[in-house]
């Protein structure tokens, strides 16, 4: 598969740096905001480098065969702060970040290892927290801690504590689902509520306190997407739209296919407390995270089955269709707005969200 | 949501739009004074709803958009020292100085924090006596009050490491340079309704009468945007030109009269620079001569700084309503919200970064009338 946009670089000379000295002399917090220049550096710094088929994919993880076995891998760091909030903790988020990454590669999640950057003084108390909270989560979706690393910073040198798992897991014979999949006619559903994760996240942070308490929805789909590979086996795609929302997941998704993508604002389900907030702090609920949720693109014909499965499961009781796959606008995610207009749902340029997840 | 769904109704919204197209029998060129209006419109796919007869212009309503290259080079200034916490709302962090933005400074520095309100800064400056705290305030009438509020508090405090980065201006005088220019185009206003909320209608009556222009003062949700415009265009229609309100839920004639003191006890008038547009007179704030030790341009020695714009840029008049953000051969490239020319692409408030990320793509809007005749050609991305 071939990158669109990516440039080819001459490397005969010794690799130079790909983004120009002059535009971005050191990394700012947009680089990992999950938008467009967090793009730009993995397709003009990583994938060029590393050019090979699985990475090219692009996707949530990487697919492999071995012997025979397709070997679905993943790996994510998780920078939270504060590291307990509404609805759960790093340690929850760093074990059920990985099994949805392994989960929208449309594998069964099995191991994962973990790896704990912690900052001297952090209270023993806090740190069994998390621990507990990691090993909860890994009862809950299944899968097995199998090895890990530690490793203490100097005071100051670290935000608490950063956690970075790995995990893998094996797809299915005839499961097949990568962004590229999405075709026109496709519909686009969600499995409930979305912006829970990253307005959780914002309420508890220094100084905005909202009345009611939105929740991370945090929470392990490989389950939920078990049962939706066992209504519909081709599902062409699947999204956890996590850093950068579901505007940002939905943009990678229409330019890995070049098809277009027209949803329908009105069907988008955002939980009224969630909508205040973003009201209040003038952001866009498209563009904030989830940790809980998934995007999937499903040919038409099984659409109903793979709807009525969601349904039935507990994580997909609030399932909806927002919008569908479509020939015009290739490559741009368009949305019909609330008075019946149109716009361009773009992808972030910066951060909309300090470090969130 | 109460208070907000309602105003965001389709069927009301479409019957508003036919009310317009019923009601305008001619081209009529009106302008939108706030960044936020300028969102909405664009947010929401207004324009697709309205009548090609119909020109909506954007104004120059956006704090961000109109800082002056200078002053921006001035917070960097100061940013860059290492005994200063430099507090900005965020928006501000992305304009574009003559070298660099406050954002690699905080990449590079540390030295710059995000803030929701400032007294959040203020707080920050008792929680930190070893730094030196400066907040940058920036805006027009609406942020007039709470950035008064933090000086006050910090002299209520007897803070001595806390100061405010004065780059306040006003409305009226804004309007004024438009309406006096010998190429305006503009024939009615839709006013910033947020503005209006502090400063009240009063000082719109004699730019009504003098220059025969209808002024509507609107609110921010779609629904106010197309009553605005309606109650716009039948003043045209009918020949009147008054004050009329649209935000009544919200603007009070007198406005705030608490915050409104605040402003004058703690600022006072002054000759402001525009970005792209210039000096106008009495166009601004500063900080009244009792609360100088507040005042980070004098406790920095920063006010020698001057800064050249970028000869691309055509800012200067997106913001004066005689250029759509389009129509500036630098739009879409160079000139991104990544990699800005000009403020205007910088906030979500201007007009180009508006145009940007809502109405880029041309074949999503229906054939026919956009907002100039020729516009489509120019919204793809080259």
């Amino acid at each position: 598969m071939t990158m669109p946009d990516t440039p080819v670089y001459d490397f005969s000379q010794g690799p130079s740096c790909p983004i120009p000295i002059n535009e971005y002399p050191a990394v700012l917090m947009a680089h990992g905001g999950g938008g467009r220049l967090t793009q730009q550096l993995i397709e003009r710094m990583f994938v060029p480098l590393f050019a090979n088929e699985a990475l090219a994919q692009l996707h949530d993880g990487a697919v492999v065969t071995i012997g025979g076995i397709r070997l679905a891998m993943s790996t994510d760091s998780y920078v939270v702060r504060p590291i307990v909030f509404p609805g759960g903790s790093i340690g929850e988020l760093a074990v059920n970040g990985t099994v949805n990454d392994l989960a929208m590669c449309g594998a069964r999640p099995l191991y994962l290892t973990s790896a704990f950057i912690i900052e001297e003084g952090l209270a023993m108390e806090e740190l069994w927290q998390v621990v507990q909270a990691m090993q909860r989560a890994a009862l809950a979706s299944g899968v097995a801690l199998v090895t890990g690393d530690t490793k203490v910073v100097d005071r100051g040198k670290g935000d608490k504590i950063f956690i970075n798992t790995a995990g893998v897991g094996i797809v299915p014979p005839g499961v097949d689902i990568r962004p590229d999949r999405a075709r026109p006619g496709d519909l686009v559903l969600v499995n409930g509520p979305i912006a829970l994760h990253g307005m959780a996240i914002m309420s508890v942070r220094e100084g905005l306190e909202f009345e009611t308490e939105i929740r991370s929805d945090t929470a392990p789909l490989n389950g939920l997407v078990e049962a939706m590979i066992a209504s519909c086996p081709d599902l062409h795609v699947l999204r956890d739209p996590t850093r950068g929302g579901v505007a940002s997941a939905l943009n990678e998704i229409a330019r890995a296919s070049g098809c277009g993508i027209l949803l329908n604002e009105d069907a988008i389900p955002i939980p009224e407390d969630v909508r205040g907030a973003c009201e209040i702090l003038g952001l866009d609920p498209l563009y904030v995270a989830n940790e809980g949720k998934l995007l999937a693109l499903v040919p038409p014909s099984c659409a109903d089955d793979v709807l009525a499965a969601m349904k039935n499961h507990p994580l997909g009781a609030g399932s909806v269709v927002i919008g569908k796959v479509v020939e015009e606008h290739g490559g741009f995610v368009v949305m019909k707005t609330s008075i019946g207009g149109n716009r361009v749902v773009d992808m972030l340029s910066g951060e909309q969200l300090p470090r969130i997840c | 949501m109460k208070f907000i769904d309602e105003f965001r109704d389709r069927a009301a919204a479409g019957k508003l739009a036919a009310q317009i197209r019923a009601t305008a029998t001619r081209p009529w060129t009106i302008m939108e004074i706030c960044g936020g209006q300028t969102h909405t419109i664009v947010k929401y796919g207004i324009e697709e709803l309205l009548p090609a007869e119909l020109t909506l212009v954007h104004g120059p309503g956006c704090p961000v958009c109109v800082t002056p290259l200078e002053l921006i080079d001035q917070a960097i200034a100061i940013a860059l020292r290492d005994d200063v916490i430099f507090t900005s709302f965020g928006d501000m962090l992305r304009v574009p100085g003559s070298t660099r933005d406050l954002l690699s400074v905080k990449a590079e520095r540390g030295t710059v924090r995000l803030v929701y309100s400032p007294l959040d800064a203020v707080k920050i400056a008792q929680q930190r006596p070893d730094k030196r705290v400066v907040f940058f305030a920036v805006g027009f009438e609406t942020t007039a009050p709470p950035n008064a509020m933090a000086v006050w508090e910090a002299r209520r405090l007897g803070l001595t490491n806390f100061s405010i980065l004065v780059s306040h201006v006003l409305v009226p005088p804004a309007m004024e340079v438009i309406l006096s220019s010998p190429v305006n185009r503009v024939q009615g206003f839709l006013a910033a309704g947020h503005v209006c909320a502090v400063m009240g209608t009063g000082e719109y009556l004699p730019l009504a009468a003098k220059y025969r222009v209808p002024i509507v003062v609107t609110g921010f949700e779609p629904l106010d945007i197309l009553t605005g415009l309606l109650m716009t265009i039948r003043q045209l229609e009918e020949g009147r030109h008054e004050v009329e309100n649209e935000y009544a839920r919200v603007v009070r004639p007198e406005g705030n009269l608490p915050a409104r003191r605040l402003i004058s006890q703690v600022f006072e008038p002054v000759d402001r620079k525009w970005r792209g547009i210039g000096t106008i007179p009495c166009s601004g704030y500063r900080l009244r001569d009792e609360f100088s030790a507040y005042d980070a341009e004098k406790i920095y020695e920063v006010g020698g700084i001057s800064a050249q714009e970028s000869p691309l840029c055509i800012a200067g008049q997106v913001l004066q309503g005689l250029k759509k953000p389009h129509e500036c051969s630098a739009f879409g490239h160079p000139c991104t919200p990544e990699h800005p020319l000009g403020a205007p692409m910088v906030s979500s408030e201007g007009a180009c970064a508006a145009y940007y990320h809502f109405g880029r793509f041309a074949s999503v809007t229906p054939p026919g009338r956009r907002i100039d005749d020729d516009s489509d050609r120019h919204y793809v991305q080259p």
